[in-house]
C-alpha cells in the first residue's frame, strides 16, 4: 500500500540560505504525525514547502502517488492538503463566516461542512458575522483550523497552533484531532511544545537545523534522547 | 446672495459626483493592491479619447458605446495587472510608482502623437441642455444624473465586494496576500480581476467626463490629483467616503472657481491640504 | 574588482572634472551653455535619487522647490533690490524655509501617498506663485537687466559666469550629498536602501532620516532653481515649476542610470543628453520611448545602467561608504517575502 504522503530528498531554499535539507517523511492515511524541534529548526519551512509556498524547493513529494511538484498552491489544496499556517493568518475584516467560506470554497468536496466545524467549535456559529480580528486568539485558532478542516483535505497540516493560547483552549483544539483522524484524514502537527504534540501522534520526527535528527514512536524514546536531538550535541 | 451660495454648493456637488467618479477606481487599487497609479487619470482621458474616435466612427453616443465597451475595459485593466504591473508586486512601493509614472509618460505623449494638443469635447444630445427647476436654482439634468451614477456604481460596488464570494475573495488578499497565497487563494489571480473593475470604473468616468468638460491629452494628472484628494479625504477603504470626499472636492473648486481658474484649483488643493493636517486618516476611514 | 579598471574609470572621472574645471578655455559659448544646464540636471538628479534610492520618498513635486528658489532669486533682486551674492544664499534658505511647513503636511502621507502628496504641494506652490504680487502673474517676467549685469557686464563674461555657478552647484551638492551618505546617518540611509525593515529594526530613527534627506534636498533645488532662472533670465509659473523639465526627466534619467549609487544619476543625465541631442526632433516619441526604457529597466535591471556594472563587476568609482558588496543579498523575494523579517535576510 502507498503511503498518502511520500516525501523523499526535500531541500528548501531562501536564495542561497538553505532552511531544510534532504528530509524524508512519509504520512499514512488517518496516521498522525508530529514534527517537533527548535524555533528555526526548519518546520515550518517543511511544511509550507508541502504547498508550495516556501522559497525555492527541491525533491520530491507525493500526495497518493501524484507528484506535487508540478502544482500550484491552488491545485494541492483542492488535491487535498490544508495547511492552518503559524500565526493563524485569518483575513482580518472578513467575518468568520467569511473566512470559513473561503477554506470551503477553495477545497475539495466532501462531507465536512459547516455544520461539521460548527459542532465542533460552537462559538463560530454564535460569533459567524463578527469579523475575524474582534476574536480572541483561540476562537481566532478555530476559525484557522475551521477554515482548513472545510478544506476537506486528506492531510492536515497544523503549524504551532497552541501558540500563545491558554492551556484549557489548547485542550479544546486538541481534543478535535483524533475525531479528524476517524474520518480517515491524516495529520501532520507542528509543535514547540514536546509533550503537546507526542501525546497525540502515532509518530514524531524531530528536526534540529533543517534535518531530521530522530524519528521514531512517543512510547519508544525517552525524554533524554529528544533532548538531545532537539537541541543538538550541546546539551 | 443667498441663493449664489446655495447655486454654488448644489453645482459642486453635482460634479463632485464626477470626481467621486474618478476617484473610485483609485480607491479600490489603494484599498486592495495598495498602490497609487500615477497613471490613473491618463487612462481615464485614454477611454475618453477612444470613445471620441470610436463616436466619431459609429456615430452612436458615447454612452452606447460605453456601454459596448465596459468588457473591453475590463479585459484592459486585468491584462494590465496581469502582465505589467503584477511583475512588481511585493518589491515595495518604488517599482510600481515608477512603471506607472512611465505607463502615464506614454499614454500622454502617445494620445499627443495620436490626437494633437488640442481640446476635444463629446456631445451627450439634447440631455446635456436639460434643467430641472428646484426651488430658486437650476439644476442641470445631465450632472444630476451623472450624480446618480455615482451613487448606483458605488452601492453596485459595495455589494460586489461586500455581498459576493469573488468580492469577499477580493477583500481577503487586500487583508493579506502572503496569508491569501498560503491556503491557496492566490493573490496573483484575485489583483487582475480587482484591477479589471477598476478599468469599468474608469470607463464610467471618462464617459461621463468626456459629455460635461473639455478634455485633452495633458489633463490626466490633475483628474489624477482630485481623485486622490477625494481618495484621502473620505479615508481609504470607504467607497461612500469617496464620495463625499469627491463632493468636498467639487465644492471647494467651485467657490475658487468664483475668484478665477487658479483659484478652482488652489481651493481644491488647500481643503485637501488642512483636511490633512486636521483629520489625516480621512473622514471615513474604516481603520 | 580589478583595480585596473578601477583605475581608469577614475582617471575619466578625474579627467572629466579637469576639463568642467577648465571649460570657459576649452569649450565655445554653445557648449558651455549646454554644460550650464547639464549640472543643473545633475544637481536636481542628485536629489532626486537620494530621496528615492536612499530615504524611500518618491517626489514627483520636485519642481516645486526649484520653482520657489528662481521666484525668492527674483523677489530678492528685482523687488527688494539685493546683490544677487547675497540673494543666492538668501533664495536657497528660503527654500529650506518653505520645505519645513510642506514637510510638516505632506509627511502626514505615508509611502505611495507621500508621492502624490509632493506632488499636490508644487502644484499649490506653482498657484501661489502665480498669485504674488510683483512677479508677472500667470506669465511670469524677465529678470531686470541691471540684476542681470551683475554677473558680468559682456554676454561672454555671464555666459562663463552661470557655467561657473552650475558647475560649483553641482560640484558641492555631489561631494555634499557623498559626504552624507558616508557619515553615520548615510550608514542608516544605505540600510534603508537596502532594506527598510532591517534598518528600522536596527533603531535607525526612519522618519527623521526621511525628514532629514527632504529637507536636505531643498536648498539645493532651491539653488538649481536660481540657475534655471538666470539661463532663461525670467520667472514664470509654467517654467520655474515644469514638472517635466524638473522632475519627469530627472526621474527618466535616475532610473535609467540607477537609483540608489553615486554614479547613477550622474551616468544617467550624460546618457539623456547624448540622447536629446539625437531624438530632440522627435517630440512626443521621445518621451514615449524613455517611458517604455524606463518601465524596462524597473522591471529587468531594476538599479539600472549603474547596478548592471556593478554586477558585470563593475566596482563603484564613488563608494558611498557603505554600499554592498557585488555578492551581498538583494531583498528575498520569496513568496512570503512580505512576512519575512527582515531580520532573516542572511547577511
Ligand atoms: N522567507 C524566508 N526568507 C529567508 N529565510 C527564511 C524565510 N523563512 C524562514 N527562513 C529561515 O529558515 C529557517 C527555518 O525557519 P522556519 O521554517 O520558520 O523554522 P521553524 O518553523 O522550525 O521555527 C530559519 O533560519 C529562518 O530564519
Ligand atoms: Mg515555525
Amino acid at each position: 500500500m502507498t503511503p498518502l504522503l511520500s516525501v523523499e530528498k526535500l531541500n528548501v531554499f531562501y536564495d542561497a540560505f538553505q532552511a531544510v535539507h534532504d528530509v524524508d517523511l512519509t504520512v499514512g492515511e488517518g496516521e498522525i504525525v508530529s514534527i517537533i524541534g527548535a524555533n528555526g529548526a526548519g518546520k515550518s519551512s517543511f511544511l509550507k514547502a508541502l504547498v508550495r509556498q516556501a522559497g525555492r524547493v527541491t525533491g520530491s513529494a507525493r500526495l497518493d502517488g501524484c507528484d506535487l511538484a508540478a502544482l500550484s498552491t491552488r491545485e494541492i489544496v483542492a488535491k487535498g492538503i490544508a495547511l492552518v499556517p503559524e500565526g493563524r493568518k485569518l483575513f482580518p475584516t472578513l467575518t468568520i463566516f467569511e473566512n470559513l467560506r473561503i477554506g470551503q470554497e477553495l477545497g475539495r468536496k466532501g462531507d465536512i461542512g459547516f455544520e461539521q466545524v460548527y459542532e465542533w467549535f460552537p462559538v463560530l456559529r454564535e460569533r459567524r458575522d463578527s469579523r475575524a480580528r474582534e476574536l480572541s486568539g483561540g476562537q481566532q485558532q478555530m476559525v484557522a483550523l475551521g477554515r482548513a478542516l472545510l478544506a476537506n483535505p486528506r492531510l492536515l497540516l497544523c503549524d504551532e497552533i497552541s501558540l500563545g493560547l491558554a492551556p484549557r483552549v489548547v485542550n479544546e483544539l486538541y481534543a478535535i484531532i483524533p475525531q479528524v483522524r476517524e474520518r480517515g484524514v491524516a495529520v501532520v502537527v507542528v509543535e514547540q511544545d514536546i509533550s503537546r504534540s507526542l501525546a497525540v501522534a502515532d509518530r514524531f520526527v524531530c528536526f534540529l537545523e533543517g534535518e531530521v535528527s530522530l524519528s521514531g514512536r512517543p512510547a519508544d524514546a525517552d525524554r533524554d534522547t529528544i533532548m538531545q536531538h532537539y537541541f543538538g550535541g550541546a546539551h | 446672495m443667498v441663493e449664489t451660495i446655495l447655486n454654488l454648493i448644489v453645482q459642486g456637488v453635482l460634479i463632485g459626483g464626477l470626481y467621486a467618479l474618478f476617484a473610485l477606481g483609485l480607491s479600490l487599487s489603494l484599498g486592495v493592491m495598495r498602490f497609487v497609479n500615477i497613471a490613473h487619470g491618463d487612462m481615464i482621458v485614454l477611454f475618453s479619447f477612444v470613445l471620441l474616435s470610436l463616436t466619431g466612427v459609429l456615430g452612436w453616443s458615447p454612452f452606447l458605446v460605453a456601454l459596448i465597451l465596459l468588457p473591453v475595459a475590463f479585459g484592459l485593466g486585468w491584462l494590465l495587472q496581469r502582465f505589467l504591473l503584477q511583475r512588481t508586486v511585493g518589491k515595495g512601493i518604488l517599482p510600481i510608482l515608477l512603471v506607472t509614472f512611465g505607463l502615464s509618460i506614454i499614454i500622454q505623449n502617445g494620445l499627443l502623437e495620436a490626437y494633437g494638443p488640442n481640446t476635444r469635447k463629446l456631445s451627450g444630445g439634447a440631455i446635456e441642455l436639460a434643467a430641472l427647476r428646484l426651488g430658486p436654482i437650476d439644476v442641470g439634468v445631465y450632472p444630476l444624473l451623472v450624480f446618480l451614477l455615482a451613487v448606483a456604481l458605488i452601492a453596485g460596488l459595495d455589494a460586489f465586494l461586500y455581498r459576493t464570494a469573488i468580492g469577499a475573495r477580493i477583500r481577503a488578499v487586500a487583508d493579506d496576500p502572503a496569508a491569501a497565497d498560503l491556503i491557496g487563494l492566490t493573490s496573483a489571480r484575485i489583483y487582475p480581476v480587482a484591477m479589471g473593475v477598476v478599468g469599468i470604473t474608469m470607463l464610467v468616468a471618462a464617459s461621463c467626463m468626456s459629455v460635461w468638460t473639455n478634455f485633452d491629452p495633458s489633463i490626466g494628472p490633475s483628474r489624477l490629483l482630485a481623485a486622490f484628494e477625494a481618495v484621502v479625504l473620505g479615508g481609504l477603504g470607504s467607497l461612500w467616503g469617496t464620495l463625499i470626499g469627491g463632493v468636498i472636492i467639487g465644492v471647494a473648486q467651485n467657490f475658487g472657481s468664483q475668484i478665477d481658474a487658479s483659484w478652482q484649483i488652489l481651493a481644491q488643493h488647500l481643503v485637501f491640504l488642512v483636511a490633512l493636517v486636521f483629520r489625516p486618516q480621512g473622514l471615513f476611514a474604516r481603520s | 574588482m580589478s583595480t585596473p579598471m578601477l583605475l581608469g574609470a577614475r582617471a575619466i572621472l578625474a579627467a572629466g572634472v579637469l576639463a568642467c574645471l577648465a571649460g570657459p578655455w576649452l569649450f565655445d559659448a554653445n557648449s558651455l551653455t549646454v554644460l550650464t544646464e547639464f549640472f543643473i540636471v545633475v544637481t536636481l538628479a542628485l536629489m532626486w535619487n537620494l530621496l528615492a534610492g536612499y530615504a524611500d520618498i518618491i517626489s514627483v513635486g520636485q519642481q516645486g522647490f526649484v520653482g520657489v528658489g528662481a521666484y525668492a532669486f527674483f523677489g530678492f533682486t528685482a523687488l527688494l533690490h539685493m546683490s544677487v551674492w547675497a540673494a543666492v544664499p538668501l533664495a536657497a534658505l528660503t527654500t529650506l524655509l518653505i520645505a519645513v511647513p510642506v514637510m510638516a503636511v505632506i509627511f502626514r502621507l505615508r509611502t505611495a501617498y507621500l508621492a502624490v502628496g509632493t506632488w499636490v504641494a508644487a502644484d499649490v506652490l506653482m498657484l501661489i506663485a502665480g498669485k504674488l504680487p510683483g512677479f508677472g502673474g500667470g506669465s511670469g517676467t524677465s529678470l531686470p537687466i541691471p540684476v542681470v549685469k551683475q554677473f558680468g557686464a559682456r554676454l561672454g563674461d555671464r555666459i562663463d559666469m552661470f557655467y561657473a555657478l552650475s558647475l560649483g552647484l553641482a560640484l558641492i551638492a555631489f561631494l555634499a550629498t557623498w559626504a552624507l551618505l558616508r557619515s553615520r546617518i548615510g550608514l542608516g540611509l544605505t540600510a534603508m536602501r537596502d532594506n527598510e525593515e532591517a534598518a528600522g529594526s536596527s533603531g535607525v530613527d526612519l522618519v527623521r532620516t526621511r525628514i532629514l534627506c527632504f529637507l536636505w534636498t531643498a536648498p539645493f533645488l532651491g539653488l538649481a532653481g536660481v540657475m534655471t532662472a538666470l539661463e532663461k533670465l525670467r520667472v514664470a509659473p509654467t517654467a520655474s515649476f515644469n514638472i517635466t523639465d524638473w522632475t519627469i526627466d530627472i526621474i527618466f534619467i535616475v532610473v535609467i542610470g540607477g537609483i540608489g549609487s553615486l554614479e547613477g544619476p550622474i551616468l544617467g543625465a550624460i546618457l539623456f543628453f547624448l540622447l536629446r541631442q539625437w531624438l530632440a526632433d522627435f517630440g512626443a516619441w521621445y518621451l514615449i520611448l524613455l517611458g517604455v526604457i524606463s518601465i524596462g529597466v524597473i522591471l529587468f535591471e531594476p538599479k539600472g545602467l549603474w547596478g548592471a556594472c556593478r554586477r558585470w563587476g563593475f566596482p563603484d568609482i564613488l563608494p558611498a561608504g557603505h554600499a554592498p558588496g557585488p555578492g551581498a543579498p538583494e531583498r528575498v523575494a520569496g513568496p512570503d517575502a512580505q512576512e519575512a523579517p527582515a531580520a532573516r535576510t542572511v547577511g
